[in-house]
């Protein structure tokens, strides 16, 4: 295990009181809070080397191009990847969805192929599979997630039936945002592989917070946002392998990613360049490879047994409150640094208002799943998502809130 | 409990939470339009029965947060046998309370969500079920929803 008193005092934002209380941020799922040296990092960069890229000449720009590579192949490094040209630097997660959804499915799908996700994902990995498939007139199917609270995961005896020669694109979250499901990655990708299915993987929630290896997932493609892991918002990346990434029609055109053009026409650049059309986000991507080495200072298998160990607790003592509804996995078996859950009589924004005068921040609504939400028979959830930097004492915070919550509402 | 977190929560307000007024459908209703908060979740339905151009009955319907349920529930209670100018007017003076804190002494009850004026992201909770209530006045087929209307 870390020192996490240590690490704690690596984080400028906790240090603070809202309401009168210390900040007890619990929110980890929708935003991660970032390290002095991640900070620092674009800071420098503004201060010391900012100057455009795409391999200028002078000294400033040579810096900078730099930066900006070595923080490409930096990522590269983080999930495990063959080659930094299969890193491409995006806006973030839904971006790099959106992205194959142009690129790849609305040119290689037509009419009566399908989409196979799940009915645990996020939006982003939802609507632009649903909007490709309207596109081509395809179809997107779901595989069904087992249990009235969802606990029992994806029903993988389905994906039998379900993964026909159809099939030309398996989408799927790695772990879920609401219910905080792990699913089994490596098994997914090796059966749509097996029938030569493309795969794209959500790693929003995982990055971060476990170690990734594409190459041993064996997934085509793999979308993930740097600010959920210790990285500034609006940097995120797109890993697609090499032959893929180089086929897949760009997404926007213009400056940097052309090679020759001409009043009649253009030609691309292979991938990355053929993928990041104007300037991009230097500073960043750079600050993004900041967050990676952080991260693995730390080392990612110990932050995964602190998320699971946080979990952990915080489903023994959540179970116990009165009238709660857990969903997810049950205590004891295997989930992400995360916990949603709902009472019959208070609704998740008057629990995350009063949570907030205890100093706590918590996420109360839909969690961008509505038809999960549905199927579950909710309308909102409140949920904890915890990181590297969370303790046991917070979650003691969390549930005497939730325990003066009950007693306000109910009596 | 806050000040400003016991003046949003007032016994009015939880009152007409655990016990709500006028909540169901209504068979007699000629005039029905649906609301919803799309960011939490929260959906009100409200049913007038428009006696020419006074609302002689008025019934609500949906789930959500304590804010939204209460105020759709006392929006009943004044709006019935109320003109469609007159809630409209009521409406105005709602809005202003929950918008800036300040209630005329003549509309007590209303005045309980003075206190929402300090939670700026509750202000769409206590106003979804008046949308739909004006939405179901105007007879207007589509909706309302908290996304399109500034606060």
């Amino acid at each position: 295990m870390f020192d996490l008193a240590r690490t704690r005092a690596d984080f400028p934002i906790l240090h603070q009181q809202v309401n009168g209380k210390p900040l007890v941020y619990l929110d980890n799922g929708a935003t991660s809070q970032k390290p002095r040296c991640v900070i620092d990092a674009l800071v420098r960069y503004y201060e010391r080397d900012n100057s455009n890229v795409h391999r200028g000449l002078h000294a400033l720009s040579m810096r900078a191009t730099d930066a900006y590579e070595d923080a490409r192949a930096r990522v590269a490094k983080f999930i495990h990847a063959a080659d930094p040209a299969e890193i491409i630097f995006t806006r973030g997660t839904t971006e790099s969805i959106n992205i194959i959804a142009h690129g790849w499915a609305r040119t290689h799908l037509k009419a009566g192929d399908v989409i196979l996700t799940t009915e645990m994902e996020h939006h982003s990995n939802l609507v632009p599979w649903q909007q490709a498939a309207r596109a081509v007139g395809a179809t997107v199917r779901y595989i069904p997630v087992l249990g009235a609270d969802a606990e029992g995961g994806l029903d993988y005896a389905t994906l039998d039936t379900l993964l026909t020669p159809a099939v030309k694109l398996l989408a799927f979250t790695h772990i879920s945002n609401t219910l905080g499901t792990i699913n089994d990655a490596a098994r997914l990708c090796a059966r749509a592989r097996a029938i030569g299915a493309v795969t794209v993987i959500d790693a929003a929630q995982s990055i971060g917070h476990t170690r990734i290896d594409v190459k041993a997932l064996g997934c085509d493609f793999l979308a993930f946002s740097g600010h959920k892991m210790c990285g500034p918002t609006g940097i995120g990346v797109l890993y697609g392998r090499r032959d893929l990434l180089d086929q897949l029609t760009p997404d926007e055109t213009g400056g940097g990613m052309v090679v020759s053009v001409t009043y009649e026409g253009a030609t691309w650049k292979p991938s990355p360049e053929r993928h990041e059309a104007g300037t991009p986000n230097i500073a960043d991507a750079i600050a993004l490879g900041a967050a990676c080495d952080y991260l693995d200072g730390i080392g990612r298998d110990a932050i995964a047994a602190h998320d699971h160990h946080l979990a952990q607790i915080a489903m023994e003592k959540l179970s116990v409150i009165p009238g709660i509804r857990i969903i997810g996995p049950r205590a004891g078996q295997p989930r992400g640094g995360l916990v949603s859950f709902a009472f019959a009589e208070v609704h998740a924004h008057d629990v995350v208002t009063f949570a907030d005068e205890d100093g706590l921040a918590l996420r109360g609504g839909h969690h961008c799943n509505q038809p999960l939400m549905r199927k579950l028979g909710l309308t909102s959830t409140t949920r904890a998502s915890f990181y590297l930097y969370n303790t046991a004492a917070e979650i003691d915070v969390l549930v005497a809130s939730l325990h003066r919550i009950q007693k306000f509402f109910v009596g | 409990m806050s000040a400003d977190l016991s003046e949003l929560y007032q016994q009015v307000i939880l009152d007409h939470n655990r016990r709500p007024r006028n909540r169901g459908k209504l068979p007699t209703a000629n005039r029905v339009a649906h609301g919803n908060n799309p960011s939490c979740g929260d959906e009100c339905s409200v049913h007038l029965r428009l006696d020419g151009d006074r609302i002689a009955e008025i019934s609500f319907d949906g789930s959500g947060c304590a804010i939204s349920q209460a105020s759709a529930s006392l929006m009943t209670t004044q709006l019935k046998g109320k003109t469609a100018a007159e809630a409209k007017k009521l409406y105005d003076e709602f809005h202003h309370i929950v918008t800036t804190g300040e209630a005329p002494a003549e509309i007590s009850d209303l005045a309980a969500f003075a206190g929402v004026h300090t939670f700026p992201a509750r202000i769409k909770c206590a106003t979804l079920g008046w949308h739909a209530a004006l939405n179901a006045l105007k007879g207007d087929p589509l909706p309302a929803t908290t996304e399109t209307h500034k606060d």
